[in-house]
């Protein structure tokens, strides 16, 4: 993984609330056992007709939106089903933040595991960034994540939550997964402590 | 001891090394369900990394969501005709081989829904920690385990090291007080709860359902609540177990026998919320008020008593929440203030892991017996896994509902998720048993009503939908 730092990206204005991972990717594109190719089905049955022609409406499709990297959903983005297919699909379209008010839970820890980072930020400043992406699709805000904060064109710098265990690992790019191979003695010892609950091999 | 509710038990007794200072909880996994959806690029990553699973004795693998549900061939096999759900599945063949797991292949007699299975099997027991990568593994927390879904990445972690990564979720007490009348069901339940707290209200929270209308409800009720928690946000659900729990989980393949039963019961017998536990939030619900539920938007969470009208957007005040609004009812094609009551369907889908075990098949069979479906209206009954389909056979009811019209099917999530070749064309209407009414779930352009078993048979009978409690009174 690419570590993350401070990136700057323009904004595409996505205001819906409850935005559910099905739209973002439908089942229909999950019988695929790698990661290539989700990104341009994301949004897919938004962004395309029928026939494959883009939707002219949706705002990925609007060339003043066309290499925006930071998605501005409504509240409570990602909701619905687990499928890490829908960070995957994002980040395959060219996103590198989503902001919302907040996330749905498996979604964010999702985001989080592949550097998509998702930026909480308040109802305020959320209605701002949309009404600021959505009069000038020029606006370009700046993302550092080692201080946590979202820099608007105005220069007001907002800060938002994310786990210190998270952060540190995108900072330096390296997946979880380490961290847990490394607690080898200690899972070892809990499952000596904790014998078996279950045997599925019976 | 100070009191403590059912989740930071089992939470607490998980702890491999406790969080703090930023850093997250290692919990350890007794359960890990796998299916062929969200593992493959999970084993790619084990193997990139030259890992084992670690735990395959406590990890069970199984067919449900790419696997068509069409009939046998004279030849007994399953035809899986989409070549790219047959890779898929030739992938998870080899995966489950290749690292020791235990699968249950399609076809096979165990096979079946991954959250259907669990509690079949006996796998799925009192105080333990699940997951799977699959959201609605919040089903198997029925039985007092705590169970979520996770991502591929997080499949990942617990093949390799049989733990997660956790920061701690809050608590919600949801009560349901009271009774339910007749022709009122457990989905009617969590469709009022979820209805009453919004698609995102149950976020970073734990739900334990609780009160005197839970207390009465089959294990299979609970699941179908568990199930949907969450559609209300919440990644797990949870119902203290008691004598209904241990009389269900008794005698299964994988529960404890003899001395051992014994033990488990004991220890599952100190795992009940305290009294005087506190929880950091609660809701409330009567069940006596209760009416058979209906969604008709574009998430769960827009749902009414299936005697009220469509809800009018100029009468919601929040601005995000008007725009959804409209956009839900454009997409369903419905006028605010319309009645659901007398709407015609195309499609009657009678399955999925909220409502497709052997209790539902039967409120379906009651109500369907010696009728016909309407014509002109598909109705699909779609066990949740083999042994479901096996019991329901020896019950006789696949011939009430073959007999009536409907299709009776093989096991797997079949239209719940539109990836298996069973879906709805654009434009068409279904009432549906199943969790998710979003835009396109079950087939591109295709529109939702979700119910519960008894209001999808009473609408296959009229064709139109029907509110199911005249039917069952008419029977009682
Ligand atoms: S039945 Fe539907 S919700 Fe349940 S596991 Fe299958 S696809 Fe998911």
């Amino acid at each position: 993984m690419e570590p993350i730092r401070k990136f700057s990206g323009r904004l595409v204005p996505l205001p819906i609330n409850d935005i559910d991972t099905d739209q973002i990717i439908p089942a229909r594109y999950l019988k695929v056992t790698d990661k290539a190719g989700l990104g341009a089905a994301c949004f897919t049955d938004w962004r395309y007709e029928a026939d494959g022609t883009p939707k002219p409406d949706f705002i990925m499709n609007q060339p003043e939106y066309q290499g925006g990297t930071i998605l501005i959903g409504g509240h409570n983005f990602g909701c619905g089903s687990s499928r890490e297919h829908a960070p995957w699909a994002l980040m395959g379209a060219g996103f590198k933040a989503v902001i919302s008010t907040y996330f749905a839970d498996i979604f964010r820890n999702n985001a989080l595991k592949n550097g998509l980072l998702p930026i909480v930020v308040d109802e305020a400043t959320h209605r701002q960034l949309i009404s600021l992406a959505q009069e000038d699709p020029q606006t370009q805000v700046t993302v550092d994540l080692a201080t946590q904060t979202l820099t608007l064109p105005d220069g007001r710098a907002v800060t938002f939550p994310i786990d210190a265990f998270s952060k540190e690992c995108l900072l330096k790019g390296v997946d979880q997964l380490g961290f847990l191979l490394d607690l080898e003695a200690e899972i070892a010892h809990y499952e000596r402590e904790n014998p078996a609950r279950v045997n599925t091999l019976g | 001891m100070t009191a403590q509710t059912l989740f930071e038990k089992v939470w607490n007794q998980h702890i491999v090394q406790p969080g703090g200072e930023g850093l997250p909880a290692v919990l350890y996994i007794d359960l890990h369900l796998v299916h062929e959806v969200t593992s493959p690029q999970a084993f790619t990553l084990l193997r990139e990394k030259g890992l084992k699973v670690r735990r395959p004795d406590k990890t069970l693998a199984t067919m449900d969501h790419s696997t068509p549900t069409t009939p046998r061939g004279i030849d007994g096999v399953i035809p899986v005709t989409d070549a790219q759900a047959a890779a898929q599945l030739e992938v998870m063949r080899k995966n489950a081989a290749d690292f020791g797991i235990p699968l249950y292949d399609l076809g096979t007699r165990n096979q079946g829904i991954v959250h259907v299975i669990g509690p079949e099997q006996g796998l799925t027991q009192p105080g333990m920690t699940i997951v799977c990568g699959d959201s609605h593994t919040s089903t198997h927390g029925a039985f007092g385990a705590l169970a979520f879904g996770i991502g591929t990445s997080e499949v990942a972690h617990v093949l390799a090291t049989q733990c997660l990564l956790q920061y701690k979720p809050k608590t919600m007490a949801v009560r349901v007080d009271g009774r339910l009348h007749p022709g009122v069901t457990a989905k009617d339940i969590i469709l009022a709860i979820i209805a009453k707290i919004g698609v995102g209200g149950g976020t970073g929270y734990v739900f334990e359902y609780m009160g005197e209308a839970i207390r009465a409800l089959s294990m299979e009720g609970r699941m179908t609540i568990c199930n949907m928690s969450i559609e209300g946000g919440a990644r797990a659900g949870m119902v203290s177990p008691d004598e209904t729990t241990f009389e269900w989980v008794a005698g299964r393949p994988y529960a404890p026998k003899g001395a051992d039963w014994d033990r488990a019961l004991a220890r599952w017998r100190t795992l009940p919320t305290d009294d005087g536990a506190v929880f950091d939030n609660e809701v409330v619900l009567d069940a006596d008020q209760l009416t058979p539920m209906i969604t008709y938007g574009t998430n769960p969470g827009m749902g009414m008593p299936i005697t009220a009208t469509v809800p009018d957007p100029d009468q919601v005040g929040d601005v995000s929440a008007k725009m959804a609004l409209d956009k839900a009812l454009k997409y369903m094609d419905l006028q605010p203030g319309q009645p659901l009551l007398g709407k015609p369907v195309d499609v009657v889908f009678i399955g999925s892991c909220t409502n497709s075990r052997i209790g539902d098949l039967r409120e379906a069979a009651r109500l369907m017996r010696g009728r016909k479906v309407a014509d002109g209206v598909r109705v699909m009954v779609v066990p949740g896994s083999q042994q479901v389909k096996a019991q329901a056979e020896a019950e006789g009811l696949d011939r009430i509902f073959k007999e009536a019209g409907a299709e009776w099917r093989e096991a797997g999530c079949s239209m719940c998720i539109a990836m298996n070749g069973d879906q709805l064309a654009p434009g068409q209407y279904a009432i549906s048993t199943s969790n998710r009414n979003f835009e396109g779930r079950q087939g591109k352009g295709g529109r939702t009503f979700l119910a519960s078993p008894l209001t999808a048979a009473a609408t296959a009978i009229n064709g139109v939908i029907t509110d199911p409690r005249q039917l069952v009174l008419e029977m009682a």
